[in-house]
Order: structure tokens, then sequence, then C-alpha cells
């Protein structure tokens, strides 16, 4: 089952992507692990997702580092959010 | 009105403008057990972090966007005794002056109606997943979320 990933915002633009397809492996097992992975990808993987106050979300909900994945889900990395 | 009635919520996520007077009635119209209607609305200004905004692009996540916009007008229903909520946030191209959002809540009492609405813009700044990027003379830059936005929201705890 692939992972469905999300990028909004300034991380999109910093990043050079929206969204994309990856497939889902057992050492993905938290939405953490998955960042950790998503940093071995460079520099500006690092310095972007594990800048200050960057939040993820599975399906749609605000989700801890610690969520557990098992493959299907949506998740969405983005910076703090500034509307009203 | 009976503690047991619900209430009743609205979203609306939007490019297009809207009227706060269709708005207002719809939070008027349906109970002569209303007696308070307390609406904010937000507009876009010129002038940010000291240089002048052209236009600005507001960002959302559709679907997550509606979802927390329901989960902040449910948990004020939870905490104040309200009979409608009205929830409008637009999204994409706007221009300094333009209408960005419309918070609005009738109850029995403005006491309730006052802080629901103040709730409601408390959570929406700090939770609901939008990102305002703004054109100025100098390029295009994405803002800044504010310390005191959070602070804010932490009133409420």
């Amino acid at each position: 089952m692939n992972l469905t990933i999300l990028y909004f915002a300034r991380l999109r633009d910093e990043l050079g992507l929206g969204e994309e397809q990856l497939e889902f492996t057992p050492a993905i097992r938290t939405l953490g692990a998955l960042r950790d992975q998503l940093c071995e990808r460079g520099p500006q993987w690092r310095n972007s997702l594990r800048a200050d106050g960057i939040f993820a979300a599975v399906n749609q909900g605000i989700a801890d580092w610690d969520t557990p994945l098992q493959g299907g889900e949506e998740v969405a990395f983005f910076p703090p959010v500034t509307g009203g | 009105m009976s503690q047991s009635e619900a209430c009743h919520i609205e979203v609306m996520v939007q490019s297009a403008d809207f009227s706060q007077a269709e708005l207002y009635e719809r939070l008027r119209a349906d109970s002569p057990a209303i007696g308070a209607i307390c609406s904010f609305v937000g507009l876009m200004r010129d002038f940010n972090q000291a240089s002048e905004v052209r236009s600005m692009f507001l960002e959302h996540y559709p679907g997550m966007t509606e979802k927390v916009l329901q989960d902040i007008a449910r948990q004020a229903s939870e905490r104040w005794q309200l009979r409608r909520i009205v929830i409008l946030h637009r999204v994409g191209e706007l221009l300094p002056s333009d209408q960005i959002v419309f918070v609005g809540v009738s109850g029995t009492h403005r006491g309730e109606a006052f802080a629901a609405c103040e709730f409601i813009m408390d959570f929406l700044k700090t939770k609901a997943p939008f990102w305002k990027r703004e054109q100025t003379d100098n390029g295009q830059r994405w803002v800044d979320a504010r310390d005191s936005d959070q602070q804010a929201a932490d009133r409420w705890r």
C-alpha cells in the first residue's frame, strides 16, 4: 500500500514537490520514521522537514511524530498556519 | 432554547467574496429564542512587516481545512450554549481591503456569543491549515506565524 505524501506552502516551494506516492515499507512504522527516511534525501529535506514548528497530518488530522503508519494513509507536512 | 437542542454548524471555504448581511440573516432566521449574535470579519491589510503588500494568495489543505473548522465549531458548541455557527474563509488571490474571513455565532446571551466568536477565531488562526503568501514590490514571501496568535489561543486552555 502506497503512502500519499503532500507538502504545502513554504515546504512545497523549498522541496520543489507538492505531492508524491511512496512505497510503504515496514521500516516506516511511524510518522517520525517516515520523516527520518525523507530527511535522508539530502540537506534541503533535513532543513525543511526539521525546521521549527513543522506540522504533520495523517488522513487530514494533526498527528504526533509517534503516530503509527501501516500504508495507505494520506500524510501531509506543512509549516505553521497563517490563516484568518 | 433547550440545552438539548443541537447547534447548527455551517462551514464554507471559497474563493468568492461574501455578503455579511446574508450570513447574518442565516444566524438570525430560525428562532425567537436567539438573543444575541456576534460576528467577526477579517480584512486584508496593505501593510505587513515593514513593506507594502500588493496582493495576497491564500493556500489551504482542501478536505482537512473543512474538518478542522468543523471541529473548532463543535468545540465552541460544547463549551457554550449556541444556536448557530457560520464560518466562511476565502482562498486564492486577494487584494487589500478584501474580506478574508467571517465568523458568526448566535445564542441566547451576549456573553456566550462574544466568547464563542473569539474562541473560534483564535483557534482558526492557529489550527486551520491556511497559509498566506504576500506579493510585495520586492517579490513574494510566505507570512510567518505570530507568537501573539498562539498566546491568544492558549488563553482558552
